[in-house]
């Protein structure tokens, strides 16, 4: 191509193609996570904050932390000159051109957000030597894998959701961290928490990596940790921009006295194990083999079926429900097991650091293991593994975790709308050694069919799949930690 | 990376942008007669429940509802769409199925690409010069025409995709050398729409012309077997309609109907454009048909007649644009849709990337006849899109010297004005011309007209795009008597 392809124009290219491509979207599909959102920019125009987080005339309450709520205030008064009825508490349900139009351009602009920090994440790739033909450059791969992921674009612009701005938060401060400009990047992660909580899934990984690396300023030589290097004042610095933050996001409503309300809001137990569509999780495996062994109960005569519970968890509702034959899981069942998958990583990180890349993969497995044990956890939760993997693409293993999670994420969303179109594609890496660079050209494009799945037996096929690599990879992780004595990567700045 | 791989990526590309764009509004419409998407299901239900010879005629089929009027090949392929009766019979059940629609048989009828996509990536791949970089960006750009997907996807009249498609096969074909196989597909594209004729005079020149060109033996060889193909073909077509001369009659009459007036609607050709200054209209009467066609056959004249001389590739690529735009100008009851078969200019991204890419815009200049169907987002996201990579990929700004642009002819003409860097004229012409597209475009959505001229709007955006038109037109024709590029500046360009 000629030489303005070459110059480095080939970012904003990627860029425009794809913001092009979401607008052709606007007139899509949209599902209730629409009315859901202007239901919010609503209460939070129209209402009082002492109301936002009592206010339920509509089904979908407020429950995303403060500081979301504020974004979507911010939002609401661009809102009202495109069409003031959106506003509305009581107008449920409305959709008029305008509002559609308002609501899709608006998930459009944030992803600025994210097309900036997918930049700062290009920056951080070390570039082979010698002069390279652009498609095969590391950055551009990692560019389009990043700008063009389908799974997103599916959610974000047909399902309709505000994750690109979410993510970009995210991969921002993933990418200070690397950068090693860690307080910047800790305050980003604060921010994020408090715009969305769903990333406390990744909080251990942050806290652990943060302690071990940055409150301890220096190891010793074999790597393990020299406990008088304890720096009191980093400690403090990063305990009180999280504590700012979290002031500055829930402040108004401890004044107000509501913040059992809204901690109620946030965390809603009552919702069940099962999402309505089931995550391809463990607790959906363990959900089938109760029903498993119901059935045959009953074919051996060994249980009686009116004794069994009447409910379906595949029904559509959010209930709470009993197991039949095995035993029924309660929340802080899930939460010890969601800690006990994360051990490993987590452990590994203290006791063998292995600098920002060995932060990313245990960012990585938190983000897995809390999608495979967690209390009602939803299909979409797997993009919050995707994303940073995109981003510490390297080896053989990586890509083929890589490639079973991106159709997993492909599927799911597909069952959210008849007309969703599955324009899926990925680009599954060459294998090569442990360590390489990407290198040598990408095999062709493979398409995601439309495939319509009943639930139950692909996320059983993929959840299997990835079961199987999980734990080897969390083994895999602490094993290679181990190996690598020399640990002192602090000012380590390239991810690949 | 491999070729196919990229070759793959910008089909899939394709498909999504076409997909994108077919999920907005379309040509739905009210009763009674709901529009052009009912059109098209109109004819698969009469084309499944009536019997081949009264497709045509007026016994248990109401022509004014819809009348097929199009050649045997669309009524074949109704009816083999028609076959969607297996998923859902109500679709097509005899008079009580009118105005019916469903997402489903949206999708099953923008099959088009079929035809079309392949058509382009072998055009692309064997037919062009340059870098296979060069190539697929070509492949990419040609892909993302907007005209052809906001029509075909968006507005949904016909299925243009299919006549075009075949169209280029033919054009394939004899750029490879295979004249028989490239006549059969012309003639099949023929038989499928009507609106080829305005293709049908290039192909005809080059064949001739390669036959007088061919050594005496060769010649006449040659000739039998192409006149053979074709009358083969249109055989094979009209076969059900030939066992009865008056059938043949009624299907040719309602092919070509003549009692319709000098123009419809703002359409950007000449009779049109004039009537804004002399009201053409009322002047000139229904007899005054022949007047037209002698005009319309001057414009075409200088074009064939090179072509003839000199039948190459490039040149028939050249002729291709000549005739259809002459046809699009000049001709009797044209539509606006009709600009789209100026779509040979694609043929020329490779080669004279920033006039074609002009043009292209251009064509896809028909704001009025969107904004009818709300389809201002799709043409707004793929005209930018087409402007924005078209330019990027195609470095266009960039190759805009004197002999890349072939204006040697221009200097010799325009003698007597001053020397100037006509590179630098041309590159702000495109902008000013862009500017001022974007412009209109922009003031016809948000503003009102006055009061005493409701049309100001589409009939400005007309006259523009009539202005672009016929200056392309002057432009090509100069091309085409220019020399041919040389060895040496072929060279240069890749």
């Amino acid at each position: 191509m000629a030489a303005r392809v070459d110059s480095g124009f080939w970012f904003p290219a990627l860029a425009l193609g794809v913001s092009f491509l979401k607008c052709l979207f606007i007139n899509a599909y949209h599902s209730t996570d629409f009315e859901v959102h202007r239901n919010w920019l609503a209460i939070t125009h129209s209402l009082p904050v002492s109301r936002w987080y009592h206010e339920n005339t509509s089904e979908w309450t407020l429950d995303y932390p403060p500081l979301f709520a504020w974004f979507e205030f911010g939002l609401s008064h661009v809102a009202q000159h495109f069409d003031r009825n959106m506003l509305q508490v009581e107008n449920l349900h409305y959709a008029s051109p305008s509002t559609v139009l308002f609501q899709r351009l608006s998930v459009i602009f944030t992803d600025v957000v994210f097309i900036y920090a997918a930049k700062e994440c290009c920056r951080c790739v070390q570039e082979q030597k010698g002069s390279q033909d652009v498609l095969n450059r590391p950055s551009f791969v990692l560019a389009v894998l990043l700008l063009w992921n389908f799974g997103l674009l599916i959610v974000d612009h047909i399902h309709f959701q505000y994750n690109g701005f979410l993510f970009g938060v995210l991969l921002l401060s993933v990418a200070k961290h690397l950068q090693s400009q860690h307080l910047q990047g800790a305050l980003l992660f604060a921010i994020l928490l408090n715009l969305k909580h769903i990333y406390l899934y990744v909080a251990p990984a942050y806290g652990i990596y943060l302690l071990r690396s940055y409150c301890f300023t220096q190891d010793n030589k074999d790597g393990s940790i020299r406990w008088m290097s304890f720096s009191p004042l980093r400690l403090l610095a990063l305990g009180s921009i999280v504590v700012s933050v979290c002031a500055l996001s829930f402040g108004p409503f401890i004044a107000m006295g509501q913040l059992p309300q809204v901690l109620s809001r946030l965390f809603p137990f009552k919702r069940g194990l099962c999402h309505a569509y089931w995550a391809p999780n463990i607790w959906a495996l363990y959900s089938v083999l109760d029903k498993g062994l119901a059935v045959l109960g009953v074919r051996l005569k060994l249980l009686e079926e009116a004794e069994l519970p009447r409910a379906s968890m595949t029904g559509g509702l959010v209930q709470e429900f009993q197991h039949s034959v095995l035993l029924s899981v309660s929340p802080s069942a899930t939460l010890v097991c969601t800690l006990l998958s994360i051990l490993p990583a987590v452990a590994s990180i203290w006791l063998r650091p292995c600098g920002a890349r060995g932060f990313l993969r245990c960012l990585l497995l938190c983000a897995l293991g809390s999608f495979m044990f967690g209390w009602h956890v939803h299909e979409k939760a797997v993009l919050i593994a995707i994303l940073p993997l995109r981003a510490s693409y390297q080896s053989f293993s990586d890509a083929d975790v890589h490639h079973l999670l991106l159709h997993s994420s492909q599927e799911a969303p597909q069952r959210s709308g008849p007309s969703a179109p599955s324009s899926g594609g990925h680009l599954p890496a060459r294998p090569g050694r442990r360590g390489d660079r990407l290198r040598g050209g990408l095999p062709p494009v493979a398409v995601a069919t439309e495939a319509a799945l009943p639930p139950p037996a692909g996320d059983v096929g993929v959840l299997l799949g990835g079961r199987l690599l999980l734990l080897p990879a969390s083994v895999r992780q602490a094993a290679a930690a181990g190996r690598q004595t020399q640990a002192a990567v602090r000012s380590s700045n390239s991810i690949l | 990376m491999q070729t196919w791989s990229l070759v793959s990526i910008c089909v899939l590309l394709g498909v999504v942008v076409r997909w994108g764009v077919s999920l907005n509004s379309y040509s739905a419409g009210k009763p009674p007669m709901f529009g052009d998407y009912e059109a098209q299901r109109h004819w698969q239900e009469v084309t499944y429940n009536l019997p081949l010879q009264e497709y045509f005629n007026t016994t248990d089929n109401d022509l004014n509802y819809w009348g097929l009027d199009y050649p045997p090949l669309t009524a074949y392929h109704s009816w083999i769409c028609a076959y969607a009766k297996i998923i859902n019979p109500d679709w097509v059940e005899l008079h009580k199925s009118r105005g019916y629609e469903s997402p489903t048989h949206k999708l099953f009828m923008r099959t088009t690409l079929l035809i079309y996509i392949p058509a382009v990536v072998l055009y692309c791949l064997y037919l062009t010069d340059g870098s296979s970089k060069k190539k697929i960006s070509t492949l990419l750009c040609f892909l993302l025409y907007p005209g052809l997907i906001l029509i075909d996807y968006g507005h949904f009249i016909r299925y243009n995709g299919v006549s075009l498609g075949f169209a280029l096969w033919g054009i394939l074909a004899l750029g490879l050398g295979w004249d028989v196989s490239g006549s059969m597909a012309f003639s099949l594209a023929l038989n499928y729409k009507q609106m080829e004729l305005y293709h049908a005079l290039p192909f005809f020149c080059y064949l001739l012309g390669k036959c007088i060109k061919a050594g005496p033996m060769g010649r006449l060889f040659l000739l039998v077997r192409i006149a053979a193909t074709v009358l083969a073909t249109f055989a094979l077509c009209w076969l059900p309609f030939l066992s009865d001369p008056s059938q043949a009659l009624q299907v040719v009459r309602r092919i070509f109907p003549v009692a319709r007036g000098l123009f419809e609607d703002k359409v950007a050709n000449t009779w049109c454009s004039l009537n804004t200054l002399i009201k053409i209209r009322s002047i000139l009467s229904g007899d005054s048909q022949l007047y037209l066609l002698a005009c319309t056959f001057l414009a075409v004249l200088p074009a064939s007649f090179r072509l003839l001389t000199k039948p190459t590739f490039w040149h028939f690529k050249l002729a291709l644009v000549n005739s259809s735009l002459a046809f699009f100008l000049f001709s009797y009851q044209v539509h606006e849709k009709s600009i789209l078969l100026a779509a040979p200019v694609c043929l020329l991204l490779n080669d004279l990337p920033l006039i074609a890419i002009w043009f292209l815009q251009a064509s896809t200049f028909m704001l009025p006849l969107f904004l009818k169907d709300g389809l201002l987002v799709p043409y707004v996201v793929t005209s930018l899109a087409f402007l924005f990579f078209s330019l990027y990929l195609l470095s266009a700004l960039d190759h805009c010297s004197e002999d890349e642009l072939r204006m040697g002819a221009y200097n010799k003409l325009l003698f007597f004005l001053p020397k100037m860097d006509l590179a630098h004229v041309v590159r702000w012409k495109f902008y000013i011309s862009v500017a001022v597209m974007a412009v209109l475009s922009i003031v016809s959505i948000a503003l009102v007209p006055p009061p005493h001229l409701p049309d100001l709007f589409p009939v400005l955006v007309s006259t523009t795009a009539f202005l672009h038109f016929f200056g392309t037109f002057v432009y090509f024709n100069v091309v085409q008597f220019s020399e041919p590029p040389s060895r040496k500046s072929q060279k240069k360009n890749n």
